[in-house]
C-alpha cells in the first residue's frame, strides 16, 4: 500500500491522478483550500478503492503553517513513498500588468510556497532515504511569453529550484520529479480558448503515474510538447521578441 | 469567469448536429453559469441520445461529465449518492463486486446518472422492475436562478415528476441516490428461443414476462406475409449459483475507427444478416452470460454508430397501449417490410404496469418497438409518416431520446401531460427538440 500525499488536491490533475492511486487501493492525505471539496473528494476517493483517505483544509499561502501540516501528514500515512504537490492559479496575464498587487499573489502561490513547502518536504525524505517529490511545473515556465509571463516565469522558477534539489537528493535515492503539462482542459483554465493541443486531466494524470514509476527527472505531458519546447528554447532572442506567442 | 467554449456537438444518431456554446459544471458545489443574456442551455451527459433531444443548436450546453464523484455507497442496504455526471459503467465497478446492481440498466453503459434520469430509461427487465426513475430516491435540482430544490417522493414531488423523463428542460441534477438490487453474482443464465411468427413471438414473450425476470426479442423485419415478425426471444433470470467460479467474461474489444463513406448496413446486407441469424437459432440456446456481455451487447464495439457512415441514422422507437398491441405491432412491421427499407435491428419488448414516475416518460403498460434505419432521406421519412399515422391511431407515443423527426402533433397527441410540465421548464433552459415540438404552441 502506497502512502502517498497530495497537495493541491481539489486541482483537477491531482484528482484524476489520486483516482489512479486510490484504483489501486493507496492511502492518501490530501491538502485543498476549499474545505467542502477536498471532503466531496475524499468521499469518492474512499468508494473507488483507497484504503484510507484523510483530508485537511489549508491555505499553502500561510508558509507557517506547512511544518505542522506535514507532521499531521506523516502521522496519519507512516511516512511518504509519494508527495504531489499541484495547487496553483492562473490570473489573467493582463491584469496582473496593471497590479503589483496581483502580479506578486500569481509568484507567492505559484513559485515561493512550493519552494516552502519542498524545503520542509527535502529533508524528511532524505532522512527516509527514498520516496518521491513529484511537483507541477509547466511548459510555460520554459521561456517566458507574452501571453502568461508572470505565471511563466513563477513555474520557472519551480523548475530550476527543482533541478538543484534533484542533483542534492540524488544520493539519498529521492525521486525529484518535474511535470511540465501543456495546456490542460480543467477548471483553472475555463476562461481560455480551446484548441487542438489540449490535454484532458486523465491522460496527464497517466503521464505523472507513469512518470514516477518509471523513476524519469522532468517530464513533458503529452510527450510531444518536449521537442516543441525544444525549438522554443533555441529561437534567438532577437527573433523571439518579435513574436507573438 | 468561465465563458462558452464554441464546439460542433453531434449526438449518437449522426444525424442531428451543430455548433454550440460549451459551458462546464465539474462540482456540485458550483453555481448555475452565467449566461449571455437570451441565450439557452441544456445539461449535456455522455450523448448517448439519438436525435436532437440531447442538443441545443446556436445556444449553449452544459457539459456535465467532469462532475463525476461518488458522495455515499451504503454496502448493506445498497444505495448509492453520486453526482450527475457518473456513468452507469462506473457504477457497476464500484456495486458489483460488493454484490448490487442498479435496478435498471439500459442497452450501454456509456450514459450519465443525470441522462439516465433524464430520459427516464428502460432495460429488459421493464415488465419486472419499471423504468430507471422508478428507483432514484432523491436528487437535487439547480434551477438558473441559483434554487436548489431537493427532490423525492415526498418533498418537491411535482419537481420531481417534471424532472424525471424531462429531457433535462427542468434544470441541472447535481446529484442523485439509487436504489440498487441484490445480486449473487454477476452471471445471467440466458435462454434463446425461436419464434415462427408474431402471434408466437407476442405470445412467448407474455408468458416469459412471468418466468424471466429480463425479456427482449429480436424480430426479422425482413420477414413478410405468413412469417412476419419473426425472431428470437431472449430470456434471463439472474443464475442462482452467482457465486461459482466461471471462466472470466471474455472481452472482445472491437472498435470502428473512422467513418466509412457509405453505411455498412444497407436493406441487402441486413436481409442475409437477418436470415442467417435466425436460421442459427434452429434449438433454443442456453448459455451463461457475464452481465456486461448480457445487458451491453453493443458496448463492445466502440463506435458502432460509425458503421451506418456520414449521414447516420434514425431509430423509430414507439410503444403503443396493450389493448390491441399485437395489431398495431403487426401493421408497423408490414409498413416497414412492405417499404423494402430494411431496419437494420428490430427490437420488441413488454412494458409492464409499473407507472413511470415521470409526465414526460416514455414507458407505458403495453408494448415498444425500436427499429434501426441508415438515414436515406425523403424515402425513410415517407415510411416514418406511415408508421406514424399506425403509431398515433393506436393512441402510442415516440420515444424522445430516439427521436430527431416527429411532428409536434405527435408529441402531444402521446403526452397529453406536456402542458403540466411545461410550467416547470426553466427559464433559461432549452433544447432543439423542445423547440422543434414546441413550435406554434
Amino acid at each position: 500500500m502506497r502512502k502517498i500525499l497530495i497537495i493541491g488536491a481539489t486541482s483537477a490533475i491531482a484528482e484524476a491522478s489520486a483516482r489512479v492511486w486510490a484504483n489501486r487501493g493507496a492511502a492518501l492525505y490530501l491538502v485543498g483550500r476549499d474545505p467542502a471539496r477536498v471532503a466531496a473528494i475524499a468521499a469518492d476517493l474512499r468508494i473507488r478503492g483507497a484504503a484510507i483517505v484523510a483530508h485537511e483544509a489549508q491555505d499553502l499561502n500561510d508558509f507557517a503553517a506547512h511544518e505542522a501540516m506535514l507532521d499531521r501528514a506523516a502521522l496519519a500515512l507512516g511516512g511518504f513513498d509519494i508527495v504531489l504537490i499541484a495547487h496553483g492559479r492562473l490570473e489573467d496575464q493582463r491584469a496582473c500588468e496593471e497590479s503589483v498587487d496581483l502580479a506578486m499573489q500569481e509568484i507567492r502561490i505559484n513559485a515561493l510556497s512550493v519552494v516552502a513547502v519542498c524545503t520542509r518536504i527535502a529533508p524528511r525524505l532524505s532522512a527516509q532515504g527514498g520516496g518521491t517529490l513529484a511537483v507541477l511545473s509547466s511548459i510555460a515556465g520554459d521561456r517566458g511569453r507574452r501571453s502568461n509571463y508572470v505565471y511563466g516565469s513563477a513555474k520557472a522558477l519551480v523548475s530550476a529550484y527543482l533541478s538543484g534539489l534533484r542533483q542534492r537528493l540524488h544520493s539519498s535515492g529521492v525521486q525529484v520529479l518535474t511535470i511540465k503539462p501543456g495546456p490542460v482542459d480543467t477548471p483553472m483554465t475555463a476562461a481560455l480558448r480551446k484548441g487542438p493541443l489540449w490535454a484532458s486531466p486523465q491522460s496527464v494524470a497517466a503521464g505523472i503515474v507513469r512518470g514516477i514509476e518509471r523513476r524519469r527527472d522532468v517530464i513533458y505531458l503529452p510527450g510531444f510538447w518536449r521537442p516543441i519546447m525544444w525549438i522554443v528554447r533555441g529561437i534567438p532572442e532577437g527573433l523571439f521578441k518579435r513574436i507573438r506567442l | 469567469m468561465a465563458r462558452g467554449q464554441p464546439r460542433l456537438v453531434c449526438s449518437w444518431g449522426n444525424v442531428a448536429r451543430g455548433t454550440h456554446s460549451v459551458y462546464r459544471l465539474s462540482s456540485r458545489f458550483e453555481d448555475f453559469p452565467s449566461l449571455p443574456a437570451h441565450t439557452s442551455i441544456l445539461p449535456f451527459g455522455n450523448g448517448r441520445s439519438y436525435g436532437d433531444s440531447c442538443l441545443n443548436v446556436g445556444g449553449a450546453l452544459l457539459d456535465m461529465r467532469s462532475m463525476d464523484r461518488f458522495i455515499h455507497f451504503d454496502a448493506q442496504r445498497g444505495t448509492l449518492r453520486c453526482e450527475a455526471g457518473v456513468q452507469l459503467g462506473e457504477i457497476l465497478r464500484i456495486v458489483a463486486p460488493a454484490g448490487w446492481l442498479p435496478c435498471v440498466l439500459p442497452g450501454t453503459q456509456y450514459v450519465t446518472v443525470g441522462g439516465a434520469i433524464a430520459n427516464d430509461v428502460h432495460g429488459k427487465n421493464h415488465h419486472r422492475d419499471g423504468s430507471f426513475g422508478c428507483h432514484v430516491t432523491q436528487f437535487e435540482l439547480l434551477r438558473s436562478n441559483g434554487e436548489r430544490l431537493l427532490c423525492s417522493p415526498q418533498t418537491n414531488s411535482d419537481a420531481l415528476a417534471a424532472t424525471i423523463g424531462g429531457l433535462g428542460l427542468t434544470g441541472v441534477i447535481t446529484w442523485a441516490e439509487l436504489q440498487l438490487t441484490r445480486v449473487a453474482g454477476p452471471w445471467m443464465a440466458v435462454e434463446s428461443v425461436r419464434c415462427r411468427d408474431l402471434g408466437e413471438l407476442l405470445a412467448l414473450t407474455s408468458a416469459s414476462s412471468q418466468s424471466h425476470a429480463y425479456t427482449v426479442a429480436w424480430v426479422d423485419c425482413a420477414a413478410r406475409r405468413k412469417r412476419l415478425g419473426r425472431g428470437i426471444l431472449q430470456r434471463a433470470n439472474p443464475a442462482d449459483d452467482g457465486g461459482a467460479a466461471r471462466p472470466a467474461a471474455s472481452r472482445r474489444w472491437l472498435a470502428v475507427p473512422f467513418t466509412p463513406p457509405v453505411s455498412m448496413l444497407n436493406p441487402a446486407m441486413t436481409r442475409v444478416f437477418n436470415a442467417l441469424h435466425y436460421t442459427r437459432h434452429s434449438a433454443p440456446m442456453r448459455s451463461i452470460q457475464h452481465y456486461q456481455q448480457f445487458f451491453f451487447p453493443l458496448d463492445g464495439i466502440r463506435h458502432w454508430n460509425r458503421l451506418y457512415g456520414p449521414r447516420g441514422f434514425y431509430q423509430y422507437q414507439c410503444a403503443v397501449p396493450r389493448d390491441g398491441a399485437g395489431d398495431s405491432i403487426r401493421r408497423l412491421l408490414e409498413a416497414t417490410a412492405a417499404s423494402g427499407e430494411g431496419s437494420s435491428l428490430a427490437v420488441l419488448k413488454f412494458f409492464g404496469e409499473r407507472p413511470s414516475p415521470g409526465l414526460l416518460s416514455f414507458p407505458r403498460p403495453g408494448v415498444t418497438l425500436a427499429l434501426d434505419f441508415p438515414n436515406r432521406g425523403a424515402r425513410l421519412e415517407r415510411l416514418f409518416a406511415r408508421l406514424d399515422a399506425i403509431v398515433a391511431e393506436a393512441g402510442g407515443r415516440l420515444y424522445p431520446a430516439k427521436d430527431a423527426r416527429m411532428p409536434a402533433s405527435l408529441f402531444r397527441a402521446g403526452y397529453p401531460q406536456w402542458q403540466t410540465f411545461s410550467r416547470f421548464v426553466d427559464a433559461r433552459c432549452s433544447s432543439s427538440f423542445w423547440q422543434r415540438v414546441m413550435a406554434d404552441a
